[in-house]
């Protein structure tokens, strides 16, 4: 069924069945591979995307129901240039070994750290609880989201 | 896995909402956020042959507060409620309560409506309609009813809900300023199902003593339930750590909870009993 949204802020029209996922549409119709399904059953949090700001798993959501949404993959996330000061704040902390459920944490901390700048240690554990690393034990991911915190609070105030 | 092929309606109106569920004897599932369905569908215990997608249902995103409580309409989404800085004083148990619901990511998505059509025994919105007595208000092909929770949760995934019902709202009676509560849950990982969790309150009377006690309790069970027993322990006492101890093992001895693969009989029974004490001591302070 023919669908239309707004992916990384270009629109995209795409022809799915009903019963593909917003992940499986990200990652085969739109190539953007950078989102990661590991459950797909909602368990893991590698697929998270950003649909309309709010932080969701994409393995639980239909492409059709994303009709007319604002969708943002970690692709959205980053640019060519240069890493991002929570892409930087991950590698100081070794954030990150193999790198498979990275995408979901990097989509997750931003939303929290967008709605929430001055989050602390218990709450970005709260919320990161919902996404699954069997490399890191955590505490690095945890403290990489902390160190980030005060750009997106000196983001706040420029807004 | 992949979700099972299925046909897809997105409705505009719930007369033809409720049509398109009554046009597929039964086969038909309504689908809210999802965060229940789709992974009944992956896992292939859940296979109906139409999805009918509520998302453009009109009225249905609404938290109403009024002098005769609060309604919460069916796509409300635990985010809403935990955003939702009136209920701090409009209905502190449940906002406590669903700050327990899942994960971040699924409290984006999760509805007030879609958690009560699925009744997982040990889901926090369906122990708090029962707790609380709440009224569920659905329409259907012979129109719209309301239904209490005490007959609305029938089991384990089974509720009186009929294959053409859609929830419109669930209604939590006022909520006295005076009123004392208590929320305790206790599960291995940060958003788990819980082991055993209760969602309690009393209404101080004259002497501090309790009154009007309403016990519930999720994930000891087949659905969540009120505990006549333990509430009888409760009104009429002063609620010091003696009273919680006791009414905590009037709560143990009342439940009948089963051996499952996360947890004993035995160890849900126990455990229950700690909750009640840990979240009447939490109410008294």
């Amino acid at each position: 069924m023919p669908t239309q949204f707004e992916v990384n802020g270009k629109t995209v029209s795409v022809n799915v069945e009903p019963r593909l996922t917003l992940a499986d549409c990200l990652r085969h119709e739109l190539r953007l591979t950078g989102t990661h399904i590991g459950c797909e059953h909602g368990v893991c949090g590698a697929c998270t995307v950003l649909v309309n700001g709010d932080a969701v798993r994409a393995c639980l959501m239909l492409a059709v129901q994303a009709e007319g949404a604002k969708v943002v993959t970690v692709e959205g996330l980053s640019n060519d240039a240069d890493l991002t000061p929570l892409q930087k704040s991950f590698r100081k902390h070794h954030a990150l070994q193999c790198g498979f459920c990275t995408p979901g944490f990097i989509t997750t901390a931003h939303a929290l750290l967008t709605e929430e700048p001055d989050c602390d240690a218990d709450r970005v554990r709260e919320v990161l609880s919902g996404n699954i690393c069997r490399c890191t034990g955590y505490i690095g991911i945890v403290e990489a989201v902390l160190d980030a915190r005060q750009y997106y609070k000196d983001q706040a105030y420029k807004k | 896995m992949k979700l099972p092929a299925f046909e897809y309606a997105c409705p505009a109106t719930i007369n033809e909402a409720v049509a398109l569920l009554a046009s597929h004897n039964g086969d038909a599932k309504a689908l809210a956020g999802g965060q229940s369905l789709m992974p009944m569908m992956a896992f292939r215990v859940a296979q109906p042959s139409l999805l009918v997608d509520l998302r453009k249902l009109p009225g249905l995103r609404e938290i109403k507060i009024g002098a005769d409580g609060v309604r919460l309409g069916a796509l409300v989404r635990w985010r809403d409620i935990l955003d939702d800085a009136r209920l701090a004083a409009a209905h502190p148990l449940l906002k406590e309560a669903i700050s327990h619901v899942a994960h971040y990511q699924i409290r984006n998505r999760g509805t007030v409506g879609g958690s009560c059509a699925h009744a997982d025994p040990a889901a926090e919105m369906p122990g708090i309609a029962q707790a609380c007595d709440a009224e569920i208000a659905v329409m259907g092909k012979a129109g719209a009813r309301t239904i209490k929770a005490a007959d609305f949760f029938l089991g384990a995934l089974a509720t009186a809900l009929k294959p053409d019902e859609i929830i419109t709202e669930v209604r939590l009676p006022a909520w006295p300023p005076q009123r004392r509560f208590g929320f305790q849950e206790f599960a291995r990982r940060r958003g788990d199902f819980a082991m055993a969790g209760v969602a309690l309150y009393y209404d101080p009377a004259a002497g501090g003593k309790a009154a009007n006690a309403h016990i519930g309790v999720i994930g000891v069970g087949d659905r969540p339930r009120r505990l006549a027993g333990a509430e009888a322990e409760l009104n009429g006492k002063a609620v010091d750590d003696a009273t919680a101890i006791k009414v905590g093992e009037a709560a143990a001895a009342e439940v009948e909870p089963q051996d499952d693969i996360h947890a004993s009989a035995a160890y849900r029974r126990a455990l229950t009993g700690t909750m009640v004490e840990r979240a009447l001591k939490s109410a008294a302070k």
